[in-house]
């Protein structure tokens, strides 16, 4: 397996794992060109990661499009999920609690 | 990048198939005898026709004869029972403007001589077909269908982005691409009404989104509520955005030049949505009467489906569903999961079959003989 990691689109600042990633791993994504990121924190399976520093209320890219806004400053390897990221539209778990 | 088609009169076939289509749901048994007897002739079997809404009677109208003019059907026989809703003999004269068409009806002949004759007209029919040749067309003759489903994480980063990019090439040499599921649609419409080529186009895709919606509620069932769920979370995917982004990026980033009902004639080229249901059975058959040759499935747990006159080219990005379902999975994209291949040159391998398939190779639905996922999407009741 050469990259743990699939940045979709060019223009995304997150990458999503193809394989549990731990701490402290130092991961290659196969983007247009090859990135070496250094991951924070665990990363699941299927969950995102930043691949540069993002800073408080700058959307998050992915497929190359807006899929929400940080709601903290996240940094460059660190786990990319509902914990940093809002939704612009609605978001599920929030209206479940609420029920 | 070309491929060898058939010429119709109006399009490129890349099958030349002769067609046994039932008007009626109760006229699928005779249906099926004649296909028993003509085994190079392909069966369609749906269950509609009869007892809908005069609406829905001339939408099924309407898709039993775009079914019928799809370039990849040489010539038809309509088997009607004989008191259905749908006029049989309006279907048979509006095809026949195009092409070869003959009709059989069980209530004229009996079930037994029904098949009798039918399959006399089948054979002849397809004793006809021997004569056509392939000859030379660009991809701009093509009209791909882009379809998921059976979807799972891998779907999301893998087969989808490829066929996105499967999509833009299409587009790119000149040729249409048509997508639907317009229940996928939800969460991210906004992302893809701004690519709409002008406001006539992205009101029509609201709409569409709107109306579903609408039956979805009468039903007391908000669609939007609860997205993404509890078990899209654990699995990494934060938002509705996020959810519906996973889906429609198999549409590529073209220009959506239009936005079109269940089962319209697509004359366009250029990227267009067709309101469907994402279910197998209906949306390959709204795509078949769009006038698609070829259909694009991607698919993470291995949906089988294939359609009796459309080859259907089934992608996967999931490892284990590859190994496990080499029967039925065309392109084995686990190199690009693994991170050994770019999505680019996922894109180029799903490229190269398209054109093969096209031209001359059995897609794995054809070669297994998967191939009955066809039935008519309506909205009305049941009367």
């Amino acid at each position: 397996m050469k990259s743990k990691a699939i940045m979709v689109n060019p223009k995304d600042n997150v990458a999503t794992a193809l394989i549990d990633i731990k701490k402290e791993e130092v991961v290659e994504i196969r983007a247009p060109t090859l990135l070496s990121i250094k991951a924070k924190s665990n990363i699941p399976f299927g969950h995102k990661f930043a691949i540069k520093d993002i800073s408080k209320g700058e959307e998050i890219v992915k497929y190359g499009e807006v899929i929400g806004r940080a709601i903290k400053e996240i940094r460059e390897g660190e786990h990319v999920h509902i914990h940093n990221v809002e939704s612009l539209r609605a978001r599920g778990d929030v209206v479940a609690a609420k029920q | 990048m070309d491929f060898l088609g058939f010429q119709r009169k109006n399009g490129v076939g890349v099958r030349n198939h002769v067609a046994i289509l039932c008007t009626v749901g109760c006229a699928g048994q005779a249906a099926r005898g004649i296909a028993q007897n003509n085994p190079k002739a392909k069966l369609m079997v749906h269950h509609q026709g009869c007892a809908q809404t005069p609406v829905d009677i001339a939408h099924v109208e309407k898709v039993l004869v775009n079914l019928s003019l799809n370039p990849n059907v040489h010539s038809v026989l309509l088997v009607g029972l004989g008191c259905e809703s749908v006029s049989t003999q309006k279907v048979a004269d509006k095809i026949s403007k195009e092409k070869h068409v003959e009709v059989v009806n069980v209530e004229d002949e009996g079930l037994t001589r029904a098949i009798v004759k039918g399959s006399e007209v089948v054979k002849k029919m397809c004793l006809d077909a021997e004569n056509e040749k392939r000859s030379t067309f660009s991809l701009s003759e093509l009209t791909l269908a882009i379809k998921c489903g059976a979807s799972d994480t891998t779907s999301g980063i893998v087969s989808n982005p490829v066929a996105g990019y499967v999509a833009d090439k299409v587009v790119e040499e000149g040729g249409t691409v048509i997508f639907g599921e317009t229940t996928e649609v939800i969460g991210a419409e906004h992302i893809l009404a701004r690519r709409a080529i002008n406001k006539d186009v992205s009101d029509k895709l609201y709409n569409y989104i709107e109306n579903m919606e609408k039956r979805a509620m009468a039903m007391g069932v908000d669609m939007r509520g609860g997205q993404p769920t509890g078990g899209n979370i654990k699995g990494g995917i934060t938002t509705i955005e996020e959810k519906s982004l996973g889906a429609i990026c198999k549409t590529g980033s073209t220009t959506l030049i239009n936005a079109v009902d269940y089962g319209d004639r697509v004359h366009d080229k250029g990227l267009v949505f067709m309101d469907s249901p994402g279910r197998e059975l209906e949306a390959l058959t709204g795509f078949a009467a769009s006038g698609a040759q070829m259909m694009l499935f991607s698919t993470g747990l291995g949906a089988p489906q294939g359609f009796p006159i459309v080859p259907v080219i089934k992608s996967s990005g999931n490892p284990a569903t590859c190994k496990r379902l080499s029967e039925h999975i065309d392109l084995d994209l686990s190199r690009v999961f693994y991170g050994d291949l770019s999505i680019e040159d996922g894109c180029k391998m799903v490229l190269n079959e398209i054109l093969k398939v096209a031209s001359w190779k059995p897609s794995k639905a054809e070669l297994v003989g998967y191939e009955e996922s066809i039935d008519i999407y309506f909205r009305g009741p049941v009367i």
